[in-house]
């Protein structure tokens, strides 16, 4: 047995989609799903005669997304022209950067497994027009739909930094949350608004050598599931293929590999790096793009935290999990709510402000749901930071339970009542009125006697039986004995 | 009606005294009788320019207020999309093209009451110097029918020479206002790159293409440019009105310039004929006269202009016209075996030999390991150019050069001799590599009674100056005022 270690290199060319109103270089409407060729003018259908004028709003987005991504601004950037020959090219050259992009040489850190953070360096962000869509539906010709075509695209290229599947989907998922809260992307993978192309190879150690394999670059992902068995396959695919063959990289060996989702395998499309010359050359119908201090300045006062830093935030200021400050996190409209709430100022006397853990429950564990079920934002559900602060005080004080603060939430999407009123109305309040409760829980512990004897005797049923009884009493309060009382008045009792 | 020139047409329609109708007619029936010889037109919008001419004189019997150009027959260079006919090019690829947008220009003239009565012909794609690269029919000089009308130009040139409308819109890429305006005898100006909207204008060379106008002399010019000139959300290299105010073109049009200071280049008499040279050293002892004063100047890298023009117009055409592929519109090849096919078959049977020439001329300048060696390169010398000017224009008004090196030369001549062809263009194509403007204007007629082009260059968004330096000399001769005899036959 020979002694062989390896490890997976990968590095990331990803196209962002942004949110504009119109596309990059003309007027249209940017819509997912409208009828073929229904959102398109002479200047994206690349007619005769046409000129572009470049969408400053899609500039200023990919800048904001650069900044973000802690990328260097360019004082000086120009449109090339990219040429091939495609049908969904209208022009048959694409408006790109090619040598003076906006933005070069930024990082992102993503969280890993163990909560560490790890920076991967971004090697550099341009913006560029997106083609049209080739239809194969019919018969033995195709069909070009041109809606998409001259869509304002953010390519974002990665240094080969990252190690695992893991890492990958790391960064993808932390990009998504970024341009999300900056609100310059819709980040949809359904809709294709996130696509990725990953280079992978292998750094194989054998018997004190070190091998390289020929780099695979896997074209058009769309989905982080698809990202992430991709690249496992690949490892696995170099792998073998090196102990087979062992073939190592190479000047021009590089591969163009396919997906193959419903094989969950990748399928070879270009065996060698074809040389492809794309005629790069300035665009003379555009004028290059001055950023001044300004400018950027105004761009820069559009950023906001970031979703990492606010997740860290949550888990050290406000002891959250892990887990709870991701879901917070995930959307910014979310996380915007939750810290609306938590610095609410509540003016009832036995009320005096949001408790974090209590407020992240409700939102997690019902406001999540209902936003979802009504396909809105939190915000946009209906009720205000401020009463959901209150809801949560009253969960801490006793004054409801966890699954009547759900039931409240629920309702205060429905109605403007607070969430005492409301409490009040459904009569969801916790009984906490020892002489009331003490005549209940008699009744059941005479109606249980052989889980008052397993308590009376300890060991090891004790803990259970006292559990049982307890939920006998709330049961019998129909949800609404205060359970600390209850346990209270309980082990007084049975001691 | 042959006596008029399209400022007095104009007053003579708003006073009442002629109807749009019946000088629409008149154009019409001008271009009946002598377009079957001059070839100047690839469309004649007859019904439609008449219908047209009807709305403008109800317009002016009602007393409402019109435009500039009120009710006055022009025609457009067929490079210029139009939503009423088709817009060719002159090219088999898009013969049957019609636009769904009408230019910027188009518009304007529009705007401005004008009666556009037909598209003219020109070199392929605005390719050539003869206007024989048309791939759909030959226009010829009306001075000499054996003779070339100059290109690429050379439809609208020769429609205003034959009096087939009163003014028309040509493009300048290189020469192509200029050098037709010269060889047909009348008055062609390119205004500064950026001065006129493009949009809608079919490219050629973006760096280098401008749209201007054609016409009977200095004054016509000036009016159809202050109808054409100015600023286009739709065009980014457009220029801003801020940095360029725009200015009315036709004011003091008539006073001379003070403290003129000609410049001329010794260099250039070299290349030119002798009867061209004589012309234009009498046409520069005439300013003298007039109080000008002339100074020598060096333009030290204009020999490479040619070399650098080439290489920039070409390398930007292959990429503008890479989307005449049979996908989206134009000409599509018949029975395609696959997509590649649809591409290979359709530009093989749709493009003409000087467009491919260009073609694979430019593709091959922007390959990668050719890019720095010639397209880069080009763009060095364009700079230089550019300043070789910037210095003479602190020394001089304006600079005084031949159009063309021979007066229209014979068709067929130089068809098989692109390099012989392309020396036609050595005294225009320095303005649009430095983006300058510059006007072409009648200074003589050679011993075959062919008409000598003279061409004034200005500094950027100088072209009224340009346009009083012009009419300076035009006011004391009567060049522009000869007519060739085809059109009293
Ligand atoms: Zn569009």
């Amino acid at each position: 047995m020979s002694d062989l270690k390896y490890k997976i290199i990968i590095g990331l060319e990803i196209h962002v989609q942004l949110c504009t109103k119109t596309k990059m270089f003309c007027g249209c409407a940017l819509e997912f799903a409208a009828e073929p060729n229904s959102r398109v003018c002479p200047v994206c259908l690349g007619m005769p005669g046409v000129l572009p004028v470049m969408n400053k709003k899609a500039f200023e987005y990919s800048v904001l997304a650069a900044l973000a991504l802690n990328c260097e601004i360019a004082s000086f950037t120009k449109w090339d022209r990219k040429s091939y020959y495609y049908p969904d090219l209208p022009k048959n050259y694409q408006i790109s950067q090619y040598d003076l992009p906006f933005s070069e040489k930024g990082f992102i850190e993503i969280p890993l497994e163990s909560g560490e953070s790890k920076r991967i360096r971004i090697t550099r962000a341009h913006l560029e027009e997106d083609a049209g869509k080739n239809l194969h539906t019919a018969g033995n010709f195709s069909q070009v739909d041109l809606n998409r075509a001259g869509t304002p695209l953010l390519e974002i290229v990665t240094e080969p930094d990252m190690n695992s599947a893991d890492e990958v989907k790391a960064l993808a998922v932390e990009l998504q949350r970024i341009v999300r809260y900056l609100g310059v992307s819709e980040a949809d993978m359904q809709k294709g608004h996130m696509r990725f192309e990953p280079n992978i190879n292998l750094i194989i150690t054998k018997d004190g050598t070190e091998y390289k394999t020929p780099i695979a670059e896997v074209k058009n992902l769309n989905s982080f599931r698809a990202l992430e068995r991709s690249i496992e396959y690949e490892a696995q695919r170099q792998l073998d293929e090196f102990l087979d063959t062992g073939k190592v990289m190479q000047m021009g060996n590089k591969s163009t590999r396919g997906w193959d989702d419903a094989n969950q395998m990748t399928v070879l499309q270009r065996e060698k790096e074809e040389a492809h010359d794309y005629r790069y050359f300035p665009d003379p119908d555009l004028l290059p793009v001055e950023m001044n201090d300004a400018w950027l300045d105004e761009i820069k006062s559009r950023l906001c935290e970031l979703p990492l830093q606010k997740q860290i935030r949550y888990v050290t200021d406000y002891k959250l999990s892990d887990y709870d400050a991701h879901v917070l996190t995930a959307e910014r409209s979310t996380a915007e709510f939750f810290e609306q709430a938590v610095s609410a100022t509540i003016e009832q006397a036995f009320i005096f402000g949001g408790d974090p853990k209590k407020i992240c429950n409700i939102i997690t564990q019902a406001g999540l749901k209902l936003a979802h079920e009504q396909n809105c934002t939190l915000s946009e559900l209906g009720f205000t930071p401020e009463n959901v602060a209150r809801l949560a005080r009253m969960v801490e004080d006793g004054y409801v339970n966890a699954s009547a603060a759900n039931t409240i939430l629920e309702e205060m999407t429905k109605t403007d009542k607070d969430p005492q009123t409301i409490a009040k109305d459904m009569n969801l309040i916790q009984k906490s009125d020892a002489g009331e409760l003490e005549a209940i829980v008699d009744q059941v512990l005479a109606d249980n006697p052989k889980a008052v004897e397993d308590v009376k005797s300890g060991g090891k049923k004790a803990k259970k039986a006292q559990g049982f009884l307890l939920g006998q009493v709330i049961q019998k309060s129909k949800g609404q004995a205060n359970p600390k009382i209850v346990s209270q008045i309980l082990t007084k009792k049975l001691s | 009606m042959h006596e008029l020139t399209a400022i007095q047409l104009r007053d003579k329609i708003k006073a009442g005294e002629i109807t749009s109708t019946q000088a629409t007619k008149k154009v019409l029936q001008a271009i009946e009788k002598h377009d079957k010889i001059i070839g100047a037109y690839i469309s004649v919008f007859e019904k439609q320019s008449l219908e047209r001419a009807a709305e403008i004189d109800k317009k002016i019997a009602a007393g409402e207020s019109v435009g500039q150009l009120a009710g006055v027959p022009v025609a457009v260079k067929d490079n210029m999309c139009t939503t009423f006919g088709a817009t060719t090019c002159a090219s088999k690829i898009l013969e049957n093209f019609h636009a769904p947008y009408n230019a910027a220009v188009v518009q304007k003239l529009l705007a401005a009451d004008a009666v556009i009565v037909g598209k003219t012909n020109l070199d392929e794609f605005a390719m050539g110097s003869s206007t024989e690269n048309s791939s759909l029919k030959q226009t010829v000089n009306p001075w000499d029918t054996t003779r070339v009308p100059g290109g690429s130009s050379g439809g609208s040139s020769a429609a205003v020479a034959g009096r087939l409308c009163m003014a028309a819109l040509g493009s300048d890429t290189g020469g192509s206002i200029r050098q037709p305006a010269g060889f047909c005898g009348i008055v062609g100006l390119k205004p500064t790159y950026g001065r006129v909207s493009r949009f809608g204008l079919v490219a050629f060379g973006s760096s280098l293409d401008q749209i201007g106008p054609l016409a009977l002399n200095v004054e016509d010019c000036a009016l159809m440019l202050n109808v054409i000139a100015g600023h286009d959300p739709n065009d980014s290299t457009s220029v801003d009105e801020k940095n360029a105010p725009l200015c009315d073109y036709l004011e003091n049009i008539d006073k001379p310039v003070e403290n003129l200071k000609i410049g001329i280049v010794p260099q250039f008499a070299a290349g030119a004929d002798k009867q061209i040279q004589n012309a234009i050293n009498n046409a520069v002892e005439l300013y003298k006269k007039l109080g000008a004063q002339i100074i020598e100047i060096d333009l030290p890298h204009f020999e490479y202009a040619i070399a650098a023009y080439y290489m920039v117009a070409t390398a930007e055409a292959s990429s503008n016209l890479a989307r005449y592929d049979g996908v989206h519109y134009g000409h599509r090849t018949e029975n395609p075996n696959d997509y590649i096919e649809v591409y290979s078959k359709s530009r093989e049977e749709g493009f003409g030999k000087e467009v491919k020439r260009r073609i694979m001329l430019g593709t091959y300048a922007l390959s990668s390991g050719y890019y720095d060696a010639y397209y880069l390169k080009a763009l060095k010398v364009r700079n230089l150019i550019r300043t070789d000017f910037t210095n003479a224009f602190e020394k001089v008004d304006s600079i005084i050069t031949p159009v063309t090196p021979t007066t229209a030369f014979k068709i067929g001549e130089k068809v098989d001799d692109p390099l012989q062809m392309y020396l036609a263009d050595m005294y225009t194509i320095s303005a649009n590599l430095a983006g300058i403007p510059g006007i072409s204007l009648p200074c003589g007629f050679d011993d075959n009674n062919l008409p000598i082009g003279m061409q004034i260059l200005a500094p950027a968004f100088e072209e009224q100056k340009l346009l009083r330096i012009a009419k300076m000399f035009e006011s004391k001769t009567d060049y522009h005022k000869k007519k060739p005899a085809i059109i009293e036959s």
